[in-house]
C-alpha cells in the first residue's frame, strides 16, 4: 500500500528455489516490479512477510544502471568494493564474470561507448561478481530491440544451467516468459494479484527454435489468455 | 606540379573518387578554417574602424582624450614598459585575491551543499540564507565589511567569497541530488552507507554540475575584485585600484589598457576552469554526440 492510499498489490504469494527460473508477467501497471522491490528488500511492505535466505542477491534493472565516470571493468568491480573484498579478489571475480558475458576485450570502455546489449550484459556481469545464488532481474530487457533481446535471453539461460541460480525474471513480453522458465506466473491489473500459474515442461538446454514448436505455441497460447482475462 | 599528384589520389584512393577533381580534400580543409576565422576577425576590424572614426572624426583634438585612437593605447599601455609593467604588478594582485577568494568559497560552498544534500531539513535552514547571500547589494555591506576586517586584503577577499559562493553551493547540491534513483537503489541493496553513497555515487555524478559552478563562480570572483578593490584601497593596488586612479587623472589610454587586461584576465580564468573540466569529465561525460 502506498502512502496516498493506493493498493499496489493484495494477496500475492510464491517461493522460489535454487534451480528455479520463476517470471511473472502482467499488464503495464500491475504492480510487477513493486512485487520485485518488496521481494528485495528495497521497499516495506504494508502488511505480509518475505521469506528469503540470508545471501547475496544478484538485481538487474530495467536499465544497465552503469556508473559514467567508470570504465566496464571497475564498474563491475562496484559490488566488490561495496562488500570490502580485496583488490586482487574483486578484479578477478570482475574479469571473470566479464568473459561469461563476453565482454573482457571492453573493459577499459567507458559505458557511453557502449550499445544498449552491451550495458545490459556489463549489468548482468556486475550482479554474478557476488556469484548470488538468487538473482531478481525487472524487466531487464524491455528497452532492447528484439534480436539483442533473443540473443541475452539464450545469454541468460546458458548463465542459469551453469550456476543454477533462483530466480524470479519480470517482464511483460510473454514469449520470453515461456521461453526461459520453469514457472510463469501471471498477474492482474492494479491491485496486483496471481491469476495463474504455469509449469512449463521442456528440458533445458531450449533451443531458441523451441519458439515454433506447436507445445510451446500453445503453452504462450494459454498464457496470452490468462494475461488478456486478467487485464 | 600538385595538379597530378591530385588526380593520381583521386583515382587511386575510392574515398576521394566522390569528390569532385578542383574541391580536393586540403582546399576544403583550408576553406572551412578560412570560415572560422574570417567573420569574427571582420568584426573586429569594423570595430576597430568604428574606433578610429570615433577617435578622428566624431572628437575634436581637445576632447580626443576621451577616446585615444587604438594605436596611442597600444603605445601607452602596452609599449612603455613602466606602464606595462605597472599593469602587469596590478592584474597580478587582482588574481591573487580572485584566486584566494575562490578557493574559499569552493570550500565553504561545496561543505555547505554537502552537508544539505544529506539531510532535508539541514537544506530547509541553510538553503534561504545562501538565497539571501546572493541578493544582498554587495555594495550595501562594504562599509561593515571595511569596519570589522578593515580596508584591506582580507575585505577583499570576504567580498569575493561572497559575490562567487552563490552558483558553488547550488551547481553543488543540484549534481550530488540529482543522481539516478536506480542507482541509489543499487546502492541501498548492497547496504552502502552515507560515506560510500556520497564518495563513490553522488560526488562523481555531481562533478559536471561542480565544475559548472567553479567556471560560473571564476568569472565572477574576477568581477568581485575589482568592485572590492575600488572600495578597499589599503595595500597592494589592483586593477580595480588602477582605474579608478586612471579615472581620476584623466589617463584614458591607461584607463583602456587596464579594461584589457582585465577582461583578458577573466577570460583566461574562464578557459581555464573549462580546459580543467574538459580534462576530468570528457573521457565519460555523454554528451549525446557520440553513439549511444
Amino acid at each position: 500500500m502506498f502512502p496516498d492510499g493506493t493498493e499496489a498489490l493484495r494477496d500475492v504469494s510464491f517461493s522460489v528455489c535454487p534451480g528455479e527460473f520463476v517470471t511473472v508477467v502482467g499488464p503495464s501497471g500491475c504492480g510487477k516490479s513493486t512485487l520485485l522491490r518488496i521481494a528485495s528488500g528495497l521497499t516495506r511492505t504494508t502488511s505480509g512477510e518475505v521469506h528469503r535466505a540470508p545471501v547475496n542477491l544478484g538485481y538487474v534493472f530495467q536499465d544497465a544502471t552503469l556508473l559514467p565516470w567508470r570504465t566496464v571493468i571497475r564498474n563491475v568491480e562496484l559490488l566488490g568494493e561495496l562488500h570490502d573484498l580485496s583488490k586482487e579478489e574483486r578484479r578477478r571475480a570482475a574479469k571473470e564474470a566479464l568473459e561469461l558475458v563476453g565482454l573482457e576485450k571492453f573493459e577499459k570502455h567507458y559505458p557511453k561507448s557502449l550499445s544498449g546489449g552491451m550495458k545490459m550484459r556489463v549489468s548482468l556481469a556486475r550482479a554474478l561478481t557476488l556469484k548470488p545464488p538468487l538473482f531478481m532481474l525487472d524487466e531487464p530487457f524491455g528497452a532492447l530491440d528484439e534480436i539483442t533481446r533473443e540473443k541475452l535471453n539464450e545469454e541468460l539461460l546458458q548463465l542459469f544451467m551453469r550456476q543454477q541460480f533462483a530466480t524470479v525474471f519480470i517482464t511483460h513480453n510473454l514469449y520470453e516468459a515461456v521461453y526461459l522458465s520453469t514457472r510463469v506466473l501471471v498477474m492482474s491489473a492494479r491491485p496486483g494479484r496471481i491469476v495463474a500459474e504455469f509449469e512449463v515442461p521442456f528440458d533445458y538446454p531450449r533451443d531458441t527454435d523451441i519458439r515454433f514448436d506447436a507445445a510451446f505455441s500453445n503453452l504462450a497460447g494459454q498464457v496470452s489468455d490468462a494475461l488478456r482475462s486478467a487485464s | 606540379m600538385t595538379r597530378p599528384a591530385l588526380d593520381d589520389t583521386s583515382t587511386a584512393d575510392p574515398t576521394v573518387r566522390t569528390v569532385p577533381p578542383g574541391d580536393a580534400k586540403p582546399a576544403t580543409t583550408w576553406g572551412r578554417r578560412l570560415a572560422q576565422v574570417f567573420p569574427p576577425l571582420i568584426t573586429f576590424c569594423v570595430f576597430l574602424g568604428l574606433w578610429y572614426f570615433i577617435s578622428y572624426v566624431f572628437l575634436d583634438p581637445a576632447r580626443r582624450f576621451l577616446l585615444p585612437p587604438p594605436h596611442r593605447v597600444v603605445q601607452v599601455g602596452f609599449m612603455q614598459s613602466e606602464n606595462l609593467i605597472e599593469l602587469l604588478a596590478a592584474l597580478w594582485d587582482t588574481l591573487r585575491v580572485s584566486m584566494v577568494g575562490l578557493v574559499v568559497a569552493i570550500v565553504i560552498g561545496m561543505t555547505l551543499a554537502i552537508l544539505m544534500s544529506q539531510a532535508k531539513w539541514i537544506e530547509r535552514s541553510l538553503y534561504p540564507y545562501a538565497v539571501v547571500v546572493q541578493t544582498i547589494p554587495i555594495l550595501a555591506l562594504v562599509p561593515l565589511i571595511g569596519f570589522w576586517f578593515g580596508f584591506n586584503f582580507n575585505s577583499r577577499v570576504i567580498v569575493v567569497v561572497m559575490i562567487a559562493i552563490f552558483p558553488i553551493i547550488t551547481n553543488t547540491l543540484f549534481g550530488l541530488l540529482s543522481v539516478d534513483r536506480s542507482l541509489h537503489d543499487l546502492f541501498s541493496l548492497h547496504n552502502a552507507g552515507r560515506w560510500t553513497r556520497l564518495v563513490k555515487l553522488q560526488l562523481p555524478n555531481a562533478l559536471p554540475a561542480i565544475f559548472t559552478g567553479f567556471r560560473i563562480s571564476a568569472g565572477l570572483s574576477v568581477i568581485g575584485t575589482i568592485v572590492a578593490e575600488f572600495f578597499f584601497r589599503q595595500g597592494a593596488p589592483g586593477i580595480g585600484r588602477l582605474l579608478d586612479i586612471y579615472r581620476a587623472s584623466l589617463r584614458s589610454e591607461m584607463l583602456i589598457s587596464a579594461i584589457f587586461w582585465s577582461s583578458l584576465l577573466g577570460v583566461v580564468v574562464f578557459w581555464g576552469f573549462s580546459f580543467l573540466d574538459h580534462a576530468v569529465t570528457r573521457k565519460w561525460l555523454d554528451t549525446g554526440r557520440g553513439t549511444t
